[in-house]
């Protein structure tokens, strides 16, 4: 089953054309990984999906349902939520803060619905704490934490919405070697355990090869070659693309 | 040093961290009943400093919580004062009604600014937010059927359901009461999503959009919330000085209003109200300082022109800024935390770390 789907979609910034009709799918329970050199248009694909950019020309479909003109604040009801590559979180919240999603009189007055929903909400997200073990960093402020433990914290923002689709935007960059084969065994919980299909921007082949079953290879705004990590690694073109021919 | 041993979520729900810190809060309280007795010469100058509290809240929500400076808020609390003194004298309506709609004016302003501030941000608003204030002086002093003009207009007392406030210590009941409303309407709503999603806002605007957060109502929201509070203010500041004119609603009040913020520490409840005490305090202190200068070459006449106020105003703000970011309320908690970790303390606790990497923000 195709859960989301991308048509022919392009996109030019002035006169540079980041993406020049791409199209591929995501199969419901996959990890689907994009690589390329930089300037490929791998982020930029995560920018049009979380409705960040509109696309010049193309389509985007999730779950059947063309979301090319939806705001960027109802991606997240209907089930994609994402990371960033450098981080984005809200500096100043407590592990817990940032976990907590979102009607105005009955927030003024605390009515026991609100404080109802609160509970369940505090629920949901110390579900989420348990399964990546962020028990320890539970009350501590996002700026003190290390940055290896912040991009765990991200993805945990992620989950919290609790999508059908996670976008990884880098997931190891910034992190030790250490770090990185822990990203592999969460993305692979999230994937098996979680039931989410995983799409993500990678340039660690290494953990692109440990968990992803297909990957996406991109240079200069088009698809070059698509398979298994194995067969997209060995194609002629992506080692031109990588190396120079 | 204290740990709290938690055994639900709900505890974390509370108003108050734990009943020590619930009972510290009642006992302020008990002390703010009998403050009047005590120092009966200053009920007024303390009312004064709840009305402040009230605008220190409304300002919090927006500069400190929401992350979005304005530098209009002045303009607020006269379009608050103005519509209160209006419905209450010119229409005879009842003092709740006329705090009720002053309120609801006052909102919709805020909505009128916050609109056209969602496309703008940092210094962008903060400008947008000065030339409002300015058109607004304006208007109070052209308006003259509904505002008095230059002349200004008199504002009798407040009377509620047949009961005048004309007294100090009435009076000061009065605001104490409705500080202390606003201060629990404003709690409840930052423990609620509402104030996540302000504060997320703040930190990451694209961050809390991919996270589901509508940014354009949420500042929107703000901004009204911010302003009604200050239409709260600025009826009970209309009563306070008994006497509206277009002059007293300038930049410099709006200036000192976010000096409150800076001051008492942005990012906390607590901070409003320090910051209050502090801009009611500073003004004395000022003229004590002028006074204690000693006749030396002139230095006395100079220290008595008129135009020097301002200026240590924007130089109290400025080295807050440099100094101490997180105001009074940071001082406190580093002074707390002092004593808490003896000997044990480390400097580098509040130490600010840069930000990493943030120079690929999307926005």
């Amino acid at each position: 089953m195709t859960l989301l789907e991308a048509d022919n979609l392009a996109i030019n910034f002035g006169g540079i054309t980041a993406l020049a009709g791409v199209s591929f799918e995501v199969r419901a329970g996959e990890v689907l990984t994009i690589i390329g050199p930089n300037g490929a248009g791998k982020t930029t694909i995560f920018n049009l999906v979380s409705r960040i950019y509109d696309p010049t020309r193309g389509r985007l479909s999730f779950c059947g349902e063309d979301i090319t003109r939806v705001p960027p604040h109802e991606i997240a009801r209907r089930g994609i939520a994402r990371t960033f590559q450098n981080i984005e979180l809200f500096e100043h919240a407590t592990v817990l803060h940032t976990h907590k999603r979102s009607r105005f009189v009955e927030e003024l007055l605390f009515l026991p619905r609100v404080r109802a929903l609160e509970l369940e909400h505090r629920g949901a997200v110390e579900k989420v704490i348990d399964f990546l073990d962020l028990q320890p960093y539970r009350d501590s402020l996002i700026v003190n934490l290390p940055y290896g433990v912040r991009k765990v914290v991200e993805m945990a923002r992620a989950l919290c919405t609790q999508p059908k689709l996670l976008l990884l935007d880098e997931p190891s960059s910034g992190l030790s070697v250490e770090e990185t084969e822990e990203m592999a065994f969460w993305i692979q919980d999230i994937r098996t355990l979680l039931g989410i299909t995983v799409l993500m921007v990678e340039h660690d082949m290494s953990l692109v090869s440990a968990v992803s079953d297909r990957v996406v290879a991109l240079n200069y705004g088009l698809v070059i070659a698509a398979g298994t990590p194995r067969d997209v690694q060995a194609h002629p073109d992506v080692v031109k693309a990588y190396l120079g021919s | 040093m204290r740990f709290l041993f938690k055994t639900s979520y709900a505890q974390e729900l509370g108003l108050f961290r734990d009943n020590v810190q619930r009972n510290w809060y009642v006992a302020l309280f008990a002390a703010l009943l009998v403050l009047p007795r005590v120092v009966p010469d200053y009920v007024g100058d303390i009312s004064l400093v709840f009305i402040y509290g009230l605008c220190g809240l409304s300002l919090m929500v927006l500069a400190g919580y929401t992350g979005l400076i304005s530098l209009g808020h002045a303009a607020f609390l006269g379009i608050g004062a103005y519509a209160h003194v209006f419905f209450a004298h010119d229409l005879q309506l009842p003092w709740i009604v006329s705090v009720a709609l002053a309120c609801v004016i006052t909102a919709a302003a805020g909505v009128l600014v916050g609109l056209p501030a969602l496309r703008m941000t940092g210094v962008y608003l903060t400008i947008a937010t000065l030339a409002f204030a300015l058109i607004i002086q304006e208007i109070f002093s052209r308006w003259d059927r509904v505002t008095g003009g230059l002349k200004g207009k008199p504002v009798d007392k407040p009377v509620l359901f047949g009961f005048s406030f004309a007294s100090e210590l009435a009076f000061y009941f009065l605001c104490l009461a409705l500080l202390i409303g606003a201060l629990w309407l404003t709690a409840n709503l930052l423990r609620a999503p509402t104030g996540r999603a302000w504060v997320a806002i703040r930190d990451s605007e694209i961050a809390a959009q991919s996270m589901g957060v509508n940014v354009a109502v949420y500042k929107t929201m703000a901004f009204a919330y911010s302003a009604a509070l200050m239409g709260v203010a600025g009826a009970l500041f209309a009563h306070k000085i008994s006497f509206l004119a277009p002059d007293i609603f300038s930049v410099l009040l709006s200036i000192q209003l976010l000096l409150m913020v800076v001051v008492g520490g942005l990012g906390s409840l607590h901070g409003a109200l320090y910051g209050a005490v502090f801009v009611a305090i500073l003004p004395v202190l000022i003229s004590q300082a002028r006074d204690a200068v000693p006749a030396w070459h002139g230095l006395d006449r100079f220290v008595k022109q008129p135009g020097l106020e301002p200026g240590l105003f924007g130089l109290i703000l400025v080295l807050f800024i440099l100094f101490e970011p997180l105001g009074i309320y940071g001082r406190w908690m580093k002074v707390k935390l002092y004593f808490a970790m003896f000997p044990l303390y480390k400097r580098a606790t509040f130490k600010r770390q840069k930000a990493y990497m943030r120079s690929e923000r999307l926005r």
